[in-house]
């Protein structure tokens, strides 16, 4: 694969659900080896977008062109098991991958090596978000597509699987798309945000989001998190280019 | 005295029994007891149309099982009702339909009772291997598809993701679920085959620590209640569909007794 070429771009695409407008016309290109974010309110689309990205979902109207033997790692952002359903996280790992060893050493990446036999619904949030890790591992991925990672995760299990993230894409290489609605969090472990609305409001360094006008509008000053202006205008497309 | 009804009554059951553990397990993970009941309530129209074209009428009900439930798999994929809403409005106009056109045929004579809750003592040799021929396909087909069926159930953006062929397989799964309704009816009836299904993987889950294992017992549960019922029904003269969910139905309240797995 060549360095240049991205793993997964998206050219002018739009998705309605009944009559409600969630994407407009949105490019993203994700390039290898880089770790980006989506950023944006609930509701902004992001997760239709990567939804879009993987494959899910089709758009109406543009185009998603995915390298030739693109290899995707995916962690959902919820895993809603029957509780009737007895399932050990060995057991989940090798729904993807039968070698047992394998299975073994990507729980060993993620930081979780005793939890073989463990129930599934026995873990803590933090346990879950690295097991799904573990398992999006195991395809060996050229890209690792992670919608919300730290969800249900208290405040240092954030910051350690931030670290976690980070310290896998600097040992296996691959590219990093995650979605996150806080853009606090992610600012030490993205390489770029994109911050999205239905379209795409402004791109660049976390550092360069935060400062942009249209984050701030759509933010508040210090990312006042749920106290964003929803009636902020969508008519002036802003598309800043930072160098 | 010649038993041998008997022995086939319970070839038949053990042959259902087997089946009905593993489909019946990924009923309860999946959350589909509406869906069967919905195909059970389809099959009085089977019944209906068997004797107004004169064909068999086991053929004309696993006919019609078939086709409702490929016509909820293509309702289902156009999104235009809730899932639950559709088996709703299916069901009972499937089962409205079938007795306003048993009304219609002339001369027509179901036996209901049957109908309603079986008749394993009367099942013939021929029906006995049909069963069998069902569960030796059909255990075949789950055990190639069964990973990727726990895959589903587990997470299935996450499976269709990993490669697997998301849409075919549950389509599978379904129709081989309106096959079994289709032919368990003969044994349990149309109200109680999906008990038969639903109960014994419920009762197997504090037995089990595997997807695998739970199927497993779900399948040895449903049979010990097939032959325990088939027992109370020779002792004491009851009916042998519903003395079979009777015991499924109390072995279900044991093993709420046994602490989990």
């Amino acid at each position: 694969m060549s360095v240049a070429a991205p793993l997964i771009a998206l050219r002018g695409v739009s998705k309605h659900f009944e009559r409600h407008r969630v994407l407009d016309r949105v490019d993203l290109e994700i390039p290898a080896g880089r770790i980006l974010t989506l950023i944006g309110p609930s509701g902004c689309g992001k997760t239709t977008l990567v939804r879009i990205a993987l494959g899910l979902l089709h758009p109406d109207a543009g185009t998603v062109t995915r390298a030739a033997g693109l290899r995707i790692g995916y962690m959902p952002q919820k895993l809603a098991i029957d509780p009737t359903l007895p399932l050990s996280v060995g057991r989940f790992l090798q729904l993807a991958e039968r070698d047992r060893a394998k299975c073994q050493a990507a729980l060993a990446e993620t930081g979780i090596p005793d939890l073989w036999g463990r129930p599934v619904s026995a873990l803590s949030g933090g346990e879950t978000q690295r097991m799904l890790l573990a398992r999006a591992l195991l395809r060996r991925p050229d890209l690792l597509v992670l919608d919300e990672p730290v969800q249900g995760v208290d405040v240092t299990g954030q910051e350690a699987l931030y670290a976690l993230i980070g310290d896998l894409r600097q040992r296996l290489g691959c590219a990093i798309l995650m979605v996150s609605h806080d853009l606090h969090l992610v600012m030490a472990a993205t390489d770029e945000v994109i911050c999205l609305n239905g379209h795409i409001c402004c791109h660049g360094t976390p550092r360069q989001v935060s400062l942009d006008p249209a984050f701030v509008a759509l933010f508040g000053q210090r990312q006042a998190l749920y106290a964003h202006h929803h009636d902020h205008s969508h008519d002036d497309h802003h598309h800043h280019d930072h160098g | 005295m010649n038993l041998d009804f008997l022995y086939w009554a319970a070839a038949g059951g053990l042959g259902l029994a087997v089946l009905a553990g593993p489909l019946g397990s990924l009923m309860v993970w999946q959350r589909l007891a509406y869906f069967g009941d919905t195909l059970a309530h389809g099959a009085l129209l089977g019944v209906a149309l068997g004797l107004w074209l004169r064909i068999g009428g086991g053929t004309a009900v696993l006919v019609t099982c078939l086709g409702l439930a490929i016509l909820l798999l293509i309702l289902e994929r156009s999104r235009i009702l809730a899932a639950d809403t559709l088996l709703g409005i299916l069901s009972h106009s499937a089962l409205a339909l079938g007795l306003v056109a048993l009304a219609l045929i002339p001369g027509a004579r179901v036996n209901m009772e049957a109908l309603l809750f079986g008749d394993l003592l009367t099942i013939t040799p021929r029906e006995v291997a049909a069963i069998w021929a069902l569960t030796a396909v059909a255990l075949a087909v789950l055990g190639r598809l069964w990973t990727a069926l726990i895959s589903i159930t587990v997470q299935e953006d996450l499976a269709r993701v990993e490669g697997v062929r998301v849409g075919a397989i549950k389509a599978v799964y379904k129709l081989l679920l309106a096959a079994v309704v289709a032919t368990g009816m003969k044994a349990v009836g149309v109200l109680l085959i999906t008990a038969l299904l639903i109960i014994p993987a419920a009762s197997a889950r504090r037995l089990a620590r595997t997807p695998e294992g739970m199927a497993a017992v779900a399948s040895a549960l449903a049979a010990l209640a097939v032959l325990s019922g088939l027992a109370a029904s020779w002792w004491l003269d009851t009916p042998v569909g519903p003395s079979i969910v009777v015991v499924a139905a109390g072995l279900f309240a044991l093993s709420l007794a046994v602490r989990p797995a």
